[in-house]
């Protein structure tokens, strides 16, 4: 009895087009080439010293710790959230672990240098360390999620105190006696000529991408992070994805904090004020989206080479070093500024 | 005749402080007809959709599904008896793909291991989404890019499209043309008969009185929080809707349901 008109039962061609392909090389993938012509150039510059197989292995190793927390801000920023944290929680994780693993290898406060502590002393440092970070990112989630106070103050707060509370177990000074085992097998160590820290910085990023990218996780991320009203409307949990997700961000600077003390053989108390902005610089040169819902691993991991390789590739030619800040600085504006173009662009129609 | 009422509103009251938002609503929409509820501004029509989906809930009166009382007590277990709202606000994540918005909050999940250890279908649902948008006439320029690059007429056809996939039973679409141009508007009212066709029943909230005219195959008129009137379609006219709604006429009223 209806009268109604039956459109074409047909979708159109779903495969992506080649222009398509082309928009996403070029907005997406445009940070991408920029590292790629970056070590093109200091690698034609000056192959020697740029190219040489120490020079890249150290790159990495100053990839890697920054890598691990930058993996956590992505999930972060895609929520539409922010962690500035991340380094103090590091730090916090890092005292700690490094006071628990200290007194269980019977040595004194003051103690320098390293300790005898095995592997199980440093099994005991590292469940310490995660559960330091797990606890400062629960308490961001739970205060961003239930609270609803603004993911900045609250980020700000926690890297006050995490700082604070860490100053205070200490009286401020470092604590610079660590297992032996985590500085030579870990901070030093290798495997199969690879840096450990290096394989522990690129299973996280992996890692991060599986469950970012392919579960339901991380779908949730997305979802939360591009519309938080459709998300709860969906039935999607979003108090529990938000904990979820600062949690993981704790928690992965839990693991930055053993791998800083296994690289330095000492807590870093003063080292770690500008990671939050690190990092954040990082997953935003990475393309994801200050806005949320938009975003990748794959990107942070380009973020967090570009300001690395430009530092080492100007010391290498003899460019005073502060002009690396000076052009990250300016890669930084210019990718938030094609973002917000890509944006518009797609609003437009 | 009519068929009988697949959901039903009986004496519902709804108070907002000294305003009677609903004083004894009466409503009715059968599966598989679209049923137009019209009426002024503040006749408490956004109100008894509320109360009808689980969002609100009503001082008095009860609500009948399939003959049975049920309680909504909220958006949840309305969406578990079939019932869902296609909001005005749309409620899509902009970023994400058509697919995904289809999915949201029910993603599909691989089989085996994979799937218990939380591992999302990506190909099943697209292949589900492109079968149901096939099914539904609605055609998008890719089914994979986000929503925002969309037009205004298929972004509703999405949120349309996500509703029909997961309410069996009723949905109810507030304003879903308002914002759209008059051939967008045209394929979103299509979109609308197909869900009718299926056996949904639909309700639709519109103050486009020809638009309603079209698509409708029953109207029931709200005024001051009552039902005053009710007319298949064949039998309405602007006038007689406009009559209605404004005086709640006798004439109007009087019209055999
Ligand atoms: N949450 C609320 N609080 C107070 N008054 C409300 C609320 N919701 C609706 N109302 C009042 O109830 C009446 C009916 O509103 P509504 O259901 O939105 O009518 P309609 O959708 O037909 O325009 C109006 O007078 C409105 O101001
Ligand atoms: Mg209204």
């Amino acid at each position: 009895m209806t009268a109604a008109i039956h459109p074409a039962r047909e979708t159109e061609a779903d495969a992506p087009s080649a222009a398509e392909r082309w928009q996403h090389l070029l907005g997406g993938g445009w940070i991408f080439i920029l590292l790629l012509a970056l070590i093109a150039i200091f690698a034609v510059l000056r192959p020697a010293q740029f190219g040489s197989s120490y020079n890249l292995s150290m790159l990495a190793v100053n990839a890697a710790i920054l890598l691990v927390l930058s993996v956590g801000q992505t999930f972060v920023i895609i929520a539409a959230g922010i962690d500035l944290s991340v380094g103090t929680v590091l730090v916090f994780a890092s005292i700690t672990s490094a006071l628990v693993m200290l007194h269980l290898s019977g040595a004194s406060g003051s103690t320098y240098g390293t300790t005898s502590g095995g592997w199980g002393v440093v099994l005991a440092g590292l469940v310490v360390a995660l559960l330091s970070g797990a606890f400062w990112g629960a308490v961001n989630g739970v205060l961003v999620a239930v609270a609803r106070i603004p993911a900045l103050i609250v980020t700000l707060g926690t890297f006050g105190m995490a700082l604070g509370f860490a100053q205070i177990m200490t009286n401020g000074t470092d604590v610079r006696a660590v297992p032996e085992t985590l500085v030579d097998r870990i901070g030093a160590g290798t495997l199969a000529g690879i840096p450990v820290l290096v394989l522990i910085a690129v299973a996280t990023a992996a890692l991060g991408g599986v469950v970012l990218h392919l579960t339901r996780f991380g779908v949730h991320v997305f979802a939360v992070g591009s519309n938080e009203e459709a998300a709860r409307r969906s039935g999607i949990d979003v108090r529990a994805r938000l904990i979820a997700i600062y949690t993981l961000s704790g928690t992965l600077a839990g693991v930055a904090a053993m791998m800083s003390t296994a690289r330095f053989a000492t807590t870093t108390i003063g080292g770690h004020a500008m990671d939050n902005l690190a990092t954040i610089s990082a997953v935003v040169l990475g393309g994801t989206s200050l806005f949320g819902g938009i975003g990748s691993i794959a990107g942070t991991v380009v973020g967090v080479f570009i300001p690395i390789v430009l530092l080492n590739g100007f010391v290498i030619l003899g460019i005073p070093p502060f002009w690396q800040t000076v052009a990250t600085g300016a890669v930084l504006v210019l990718a938030v500024w094609i973002d917000q173009l890509k944006r518009r662009a797609r609003e437009r129609g | 005749m009519t068929a009988p009422p697949l959901l039903e509103a009986r004496g519902i009251r709804r108070r907002f402080g000294h305003v009677h938002a609903l004083d004894g609503a009466d409503f009715s929409v059968a599966a598989g007809e679209i049923c137009a509820l019209v009426g002024d501004n503040g006749a408490g029509k956004s109100t008894l959709v509320k109360i009808l989906s689980g969002a609100d809930r009503p001082d008095e009166g009860e609500i009948l599904l399939a003959g049975e009382k049920v309680r909504l007590e909220s958006p949840a277990v309305a969406q578990r008896l079939g019932i869902a709202t296609v909001y005005q606000d749309l409620a899509l994540a902009p970023e994400l793909a058509p697919f995904e918005n289809l999915f949201l909050g029910r993603e599909a999940m691989r089989p085996g291991l994979l799937g218990w250890l939380g591992f999302v279908d990506r190909s099943a649902m697209q292949r589900r989404a492109a079968e149901q948008f096939a099914d539904l006439g609605v055609r998008l320029r890719s089914a994979r890019v986000p929503i925002s690059s969309l037009s205004g007429g298929q972004r509703q056809s999405v949120a349309i499209a996500r509703a029909a996939m997961w309410a069996n039973r009723v949905i109810f679409m507030d304003e879903p043309t308002a914002a759209l141009g008059v051939v967008q508007t045209g394929r979103v009212l299509n979109l609308i008969r197909q869900v009718r066709d299926r056996g949904i029943a639909v309700v639709l909230i519109s103050h486009n009185m020809p638009q309603v005219l079209e698509v409708a195959d029953r109207i029931e008129v709200l005024r001051l929080g009552r039902r005053v009137a009710r007319f298949a379609a064949a039998e309405a006219s602007v006038e007689r809707l406009v009559a209605a709604m404004t005086s709640g006429s006798a004439e109007a009223a009087r019209t055999p349901a």
